[in-house]
């Protein structure tokens, strides 16, 4: 659908409208996941009730295959131009770190969609039956004792995934606050469709919805001024007038501010970063690791090709306040995080610390720091998917248990759960022996690199600060009686355990052989035109 | 939101060509000077607007009675009360906006379609058939699953 | 031979692996397999050892690349192992120590309640065993982190062992974070290396130093950070506080990583980077400085504390106080500071052990006050604790009376005299003190009335005291006679500094002397018997009293509280991090939507008509932002227009 609404739109010099050339095989992953939300739509207008769900996980899931499947035949292509291509009249850029990033977004999903579809954890699955229903009355205790569940999800994730993938490679600012709306109006949606809590979920919604349309008009304010001042939406000519003419800086400063504003609501980034807690911990819990490791994705593949292609002339300027806008975040995120009860909030707070990282990665305007950049997503992406897939296994009556008092003794009940989630701490800690420890090394030394060595200080402190509630979190597990009417660990399905197993392996594999995907992430560098 | 988002931004796509650079200012900071007119015309319709508001009661004869009150003036008693009289809106008008919504988009798009045909040819004909059958796809959707019964 | 010298990683790792995952089904062999995996590097360590002796200096070191592991760039990690002399002594001292530690347990652990909780001791074990030699092993700064690291995970796995004690789990955790401190000084100190060599590979970064890369300034910050990562892991002033608290944990352990070896990582760590200290006299003063401080705070320290766990925990940051002066001596001291790392590891490892039996041997307590007079009920116990005594007091011929003693000579030998009397005269107090706390130990221990006759344990049970079982009691023999020859075997005729030169480099003899040659031996001796005499007439003279003396004066007082190590990290770190995370909360909490409640109720007229309206807190949120955005994009104009 959007690529048909993209080649509507004329190319800007010249004066004759004719039909752009597209080359069908890079954007052919995008073209599979969006035409297939779109069968996903069908297929709740047309298949009854009962067989919607078994439809719509394997459509769902041949869907990723096949997305996977066109990028690598793609990437296999002898012809397929190592610099990467812009197509569709300029409007995207299917250049190395986008395919790396498409290829992360596409397996995060994958773990994400498992958590999506699994219906023993909770069953019937993590969703509402009828999201219209008014939460506390009769028809709304029925809905949590039954089965069914809001089959809508399963099409909304794929059009959130066909906006981040138009997101990380859009190559101008009007394209990217399209994508922008596609990959956040179904995320506000989902967040309210939480099966138990449905006031939490749906303040969460609300909440989510309100303050993303908010960072949306920043990120179009910032657009149009950046438009009035170098009369284009593209990029590359941002950069071209910004390094080549006298215009007045004030449109390009307060334009850049504004832009910058949007995409870091979208990451996270402190303090930028008040919705996050919030919304983590009342959507439900596999949509929560849907937004935290693929909007983090998109949301700074989107930052890297903005800050790197548009504005890499001025960067003198910018840089320095991003320092500060890093500081803030990784402060907020491992000072907050110490005073947290819940473990949703915890790992939100856990994530404003890591979108501070990603961020001195992000304004390391050099090779090394882009490919750390891109590494950081990955490993986070797995471990954060790793965590909220735990998180879902701990229950009791009401649903889970997320308040940390209720973890006590976690180990004595399941060693094995407990366990992993230790594992996965670490690894949000940065041990070494977990993608968490190289993640943060590639990004810290990108960053000494390029010059930004009291960030670093910064960074390590925060970092070892966020380590004591890590800490926290293993020590009540480990060394705390458990209360006497705590919660159980949930045997998980196929599903979910497909999902923390992808997670938690990736996690150690990506920590002790990082080779190869260090050598993927760095293979390229953005096109520009 | 978007529909109106999309047609500004269309409707600024499809400004006449001749100008190359929509704004092509002199040099230096006087380049916000360009944007005058558009504060002038701001300023000028909101100054329309309050002047008329006052006006009204300070030249014209006050002589209130119930009927007048009332919203509208026009004499038929507003069914079901408004929002701040206890009365809700029927759910029904939200999907309604909302459908419009829908076509409002096919339209935004259909307009500019239209103007260069010609120069798209083939290529812009499917692309627009394309476009108007994923529009058709969420009206599936509303149809199947009730949004049109308005009972 | 060295080519396949990763087996030495391998055979721990893999048994930890087999015993970690392989749960129950492990567990009526877990303990042999565990013992096994240890004796299998040990005599790999052998034979790559007796492979190196005969050969040349220059033939002794080679690097073996195992793998490409992090390549982002111009930065390249290759994972590899280095074989020299300095890594095959700790290969040999981690392993072999190591192996009759892991014997001890066997008996030690027996009667751990939980049906596999001596299984997955083994596995911890193993474990931190594979951890240390890839932190002694490796041929990089990045991989002595990993290394360093993975130690740290299995310290504070085994500090924590006795999960259901609070306390345990809170030294588990101290020692966790006051390690943190000190990595992060260590990691410094790699990025800086990195950035100025762009490696961080041994080779690369000696050769930067060798041809001059570094600036005095890096070097010297360079010095420091890695101190501050020595001092983090062994112990040292400032964060001594940690070790004292690890003694929670089983008594072997206290015994090998808390005694023998990873504490001493961080002697290791400057004995390894001694091209850097070397180009740094400045740093290496700050060396001898934190050295000699803590060998006195430990000593002194180590003459108040009731709980033998804890006295020799004491004892064991203020020898090791003893290394760290030693290799801050430069050339004058690299090997002699390894020397006693090796000696102490045998007869620290013995009396730890010895500890550990006589703890078994009467209920798990560890207050002294209530031992005496064990000697006759424990006879291989007190011989063997006995001859380790002997050595860590220094008298010939045993081990440690060599190797401190050139310690103490070295520190006399100094070419500034301020500095010859102040650092020399701190290690001869040292030995005296030494002597003093451990000679209490051994009177209120060993001998004395038997004051545990008409008392019973904190769990309500009689003290019946026997000797330990020999799978307990023969690495305690074995420990004891290396306590015994040890030091004459590496100190006389130079083998060992000989042996190390080629990492090390050649030991350099002072021609300067404060005090003449050959009266320092008589000089130490003579204070170290000095310490025993007045050990005795203070405590052997007299009737060892059930409870402690109160009250007593401010030294014993603040002995007592270790010099108050604890309330000095209290104040200098704890509290100010307290207060920021408060403060923060407060503004988070009370400023931010107070400042909006406030301009709600200042606009509308009552901010309580506004709560009724429900919209949660939205609107505080969409300020915070807006508030955000109007900084940002000023601070970006005025950084272009300032």
């Amino acid at each position: 659908m959007l690529a048909t609404v993209l080649t509507a739109q004329p190319v800007p010099p010249a004066d004759k409208l004719s039909a752009p050339a597209i080359d069908y095989g890079a954007i052919m992953p995008v073209l599979i996941v969006l035409g297939a939300a779109c069968v996903g739509v069908l297929v709740e207008a047309f298949l009854p009730k009962h067989q919607r769900w078994p439809v719509q996980v394997v459509l769902s899931l041949a869907t990723l295959a096949g997305a996977g499947i066109a990028m690598a035949v793609y990437l296999g292509d002898e012809s397929t131009p190592k610099n990467g291509v812009i197509t569709l009249a300029g409007t995207l850029a299917v250049d190395r770190p986008a395919l790396f990033l498409w290829g992360t977004l596409l397996v995060l999903t994958l773990g994400a969609l498992l958590l999506i579809a699994d219906r023993s954890v909770e069953p019937g699955g993590a969703f509402v039956a009828e999201a219209a229903i008014r939460p506390g009355t009769i028809q709304d205790r029925a809905q949590v004792a039954g089965t069914g569940m809001q089959t809508e999800v399963f099409p909304l994730t794929l059009f959130a995934l066909g906006g981040m993938m138009v997101f990380t490679s859009a190559n101008d600012l009007l394209t990217m606050f399209i994508a922008l709306e596609v990959l956040s109006l179904p995320l506000y949606l989902m967040c309210g469709l939480a099966r138990r809590r449905r006031l939490l979920s749906q303040e969460a919604a609300v909440k989510y919805f309100l303050l993303g349309a908010f960072a949306s008009a920043f990120f179009l304010y910032g657009l149009a001024l950046l438009y009035g001042y170098a009369g284009s939406v593209k990029l590359a000519d941002i950069s071209n007038a910004a390094a080549g003419t006298d215009r007045s800086d004030a449109l390009l400063f307060g334009g850049l501010g504004l832009l910058v504003v949007g995409l870091l609501f979208k990451a996270s980034v402190g303090p930028f970063h008040t919705w996050t807690p919030d919304v983590y911990q009342g959507a439900p819990t596999p949509i929560t690791a849907f937004m935290a490791a693929c909007t983090k994705v998109a949301a700074f593949g989107g930052m890297l090709r903005v800050l790197q292609v548009g504005f890499e002339s001025t960067s003198w300027e910018w840089r320095g306040v991003l320092w500060g806008v890093a500081i803030v975040s990784m402060v907020i995120g491992a000072v907050l995080g110490l005073t947290q009860t819940d473990v949703k909030r915890m790992i939100a707070y856990s994530s404003i610390a890591h979108a501070g990282f990603l961020l001195i990665g992000s304004i390391a305007l050099t090779d090394q720091g882009l490919s750390g950049t891109l590494f950081y997503l990955l490993t986070y992406g797995f471990t954060t998917l790793a965590a909220f897939g735990v998180i879902s296994l701990v229950r009791n009556a009401d649903g889970e248990a997320t308040h940390l008092s209720q973890w006590a003794g976690l180990a004595k009940r399941s060693p094995v759960t407990a366990a992993v989630f230790t594992f996965i701490l670490l690894a949000l800690a940065g041990i070494p022996l977990t993608s968490g420890f190289v993640g943060k090394f590639v990004i810290f030394s990108a960053a000494l690199q390029d010059g930004m060595a009291p960030l670093v200080v910064i960074a390590l402190i925060a970092s070892a600060v966020a380590a004591f509630f890590y800490l926290r979190v293993i020590v009540l597990m480990y060394f705390s009686e458990p209360a006497a009417d705590g919660p159980s660990v949930t045997v998980p399905g196929a599903f979910t355990t497909a999902s923390i197993t992808l997670g938690v392996i990736a996690t150690l594999v990506l920590g002790v052989l990082p080779a190869f995907a260090l050598d993927w992430a760095g293979s390229g560098t953005f096109a520009f035109q | 939101m978007v529909s109106t988002l999309w047609s500004n931004a269309v409707a600024l796509a499809q400004q006449p060509p001749s100008p190359v650079q929509p704004i092509q200012p002199p040099s230096g900071p006087s380049e916000l000077g360009s944007y005058l007119p558009i504060v002038i015309l701001f300023v000028l319709a909101a100054a329309f607007a309050i002047f008329s508001v006052l006006l009204g009661p300070m030249v014209g004869p006050q002589r209130k009675n119930r009927a007048k009150t009332e919203a509208y003036e026009c004499g038929i008693e507003p069914s079901p009360q408004p929002v701040i009289g206890g009365g809700r809106v029927p759910v029904a008008y939200y999907l309604t906006a909302m459908l419009f919504i829908l076509f409002d988009i096919e339209m935004v798009f259909l307009y500019p379609f239209a103007v260069s045909a010609d120069a798209l040819g083939l290529f812009g004909l499917v692309e627009i058939f394309l476009f108007i059958a994923t529009v058709g796809f969420a009206y599936a959707y509303v149809w199947r699953r009730g949004g049109l019964d308005w009972n | 031979m060295a080519g396949a010298a990763w087996l030495v990683v391998a055979f721990p790792l893999l048994g930890a692996l087999i015993l970690l995952v392989g749960g129950k089904r492990t567990n009526a062999w877990g303990h042999l397999l565990g013992c096994a995996t240890i004796a299998a590097s040990f005599v790999y360590g052998l034979i790559l050892f007796f492979s190196t002796t005969g050969q040349e200096e220059a033939a002794r070191t080679s690097e073996v690349s195992l793998f490409s592991w992090i390549p982002v760039d111009q930065l390249q990690v290759d994972f590899g192992l280095r074989i020299d002399p300095l890594s095959i002594t700790f290969l040999l001292l981690i392993t072999g120590v190591g192996f009759l530690i892991h014997v001890y347990s066997i008996g030690y652990m027996a009667h751990e309640p939980g049906e596999n909780d001596r299984r997955r001791f083994f596995g911890y074990f193993n474990l931190f065993v594979a951890a240390m030699l890839i932190l002694v092993l490796g041929n990089g700064f990045v991989t002595l982190y990993l290394g360093w690291e993975g130690v740290g995970l299995a310290s504070y796995l085994l500090i924590g062992w006795y999960t259901d004690r609070p306390s345990a789990a809170t030294a588990a955790k101290k020692a966790f974070l006051m390690n943190r401190v000190g990595d992060v000084g260590l990691a410094i100190a790699i990025f800086i290396m990195f950035k100025v060599v762009g490696s961080t590979q041994y080779t690369a970064v000696f050769d930067g130093v060798a041809n001059g890369a570094f600036s005095s300034g890096e070097l010297v910050a360079l010095t420091l950070l890695l101190l501050l990562g020595a001092c983090g892991k062994s112990g040292q002033f400032p964060l001594q506080a940690w070790l004292p608290d690890a003694m929670e944990g089983p008594t072997p352990v206290s015994a090998l990583i808390h005694a023998a070896t990873m504490v001493t990582a961080g002697v290791y760590l400057i004995a390894r980077s001694n091209p850097i200290y070397t180009a740094s006299p400045d740093g290496r003063l700050v060396v001898v400085i934190i050295g000699a401080v803590t060998l006195v705070i430990g000593c002194v320290i180590g003459c108040a504390y009731d709980d033998i766990k804890k006295v020799l925990a004491y004892s064991t940051v203020s020898q090791i106080g003893y290394m760290i002066l030693a290799v801050g001596l430069g050339p004058f001291g690299y090997a002699l500071g390894i020397m006693h790392l090796l000696t102490h590891g045998f007869f620290k490892a013995g009396l730890f052990l010895g500890a550990g039996s006589v703890m078994h041997a009467m209920n798990d307590e560890v207050d002294m006050r209530k031992y005496g007079g064990l000697a006759r009920i424990m006879p291989v116990t007190f011989v063997t604790f006995g001859l380790g005594y002997l050595a860590l007091i220094g008298v010939p011929p045993f081990s440690g009376f060599f190797s401190k003693d050139a310690i103490i000579e070295a520190a006399l030998g100094q070419d500034e005299t301020w500095r010859a009397w102040v650092f020399g005269g701190a290690a001869l107090l040292g030995a005296a003190l030494t002597a003093f706390y451990m000679t209490r130990l051994v009177l209120m221990t060993f001998f004395g009335e038997k004051r545990w006759k008409d008392i019973k344990s904190s769990d309500g049970r009689e003290f019946h005291p026997h000797e330990s079982p020999s799978v307990m009691t023969i690495p305690m023999i074995v420990l004891a006679v290396g306590s015994v020859g040890a030091g004459a075997f590496f100190a006389i005729g130079d083998t060992f500094t000989e042996w190390l030169a080629p990492t090390v480099g050649v030991l350099e003899e002072s021609h300067h002397h404060v005090i003449p040659h050959a009266v320092v031996p008589w000089l130490t001796v003579g204070l170290s018997l000095l310490g025993v005499l007045l050990a005795w007439l203070f405590v052997g003279r007299k009737r060892v009293p059930l409870s402690k003396p109160e009250p007593v004066p401010f030294p014993v007082r603040a002995a007592r509280a270790d010099l108050y190590g604890n309330h000095f990290n209290e104040l200098l770190i704890a509290r100010p991090g307290t207060w920021l995370t408060r403060a923060l909360v407060y503004i988070d909490n009370k400023w931010v939507d107070g400042l909006v409640n406030g301009t709600a109720a200042l606009l509308g007229g009552s901010s309580g008509r506004l709560r009724r309206a429900q919209t949660g807190f939205v609107r505080s949120y969409a300020l915070s932002m807006l508030g955000g955005s109007i900084l940002l994009i000023a601070a970006l104009l005025a950084v272009r227009f300032a």
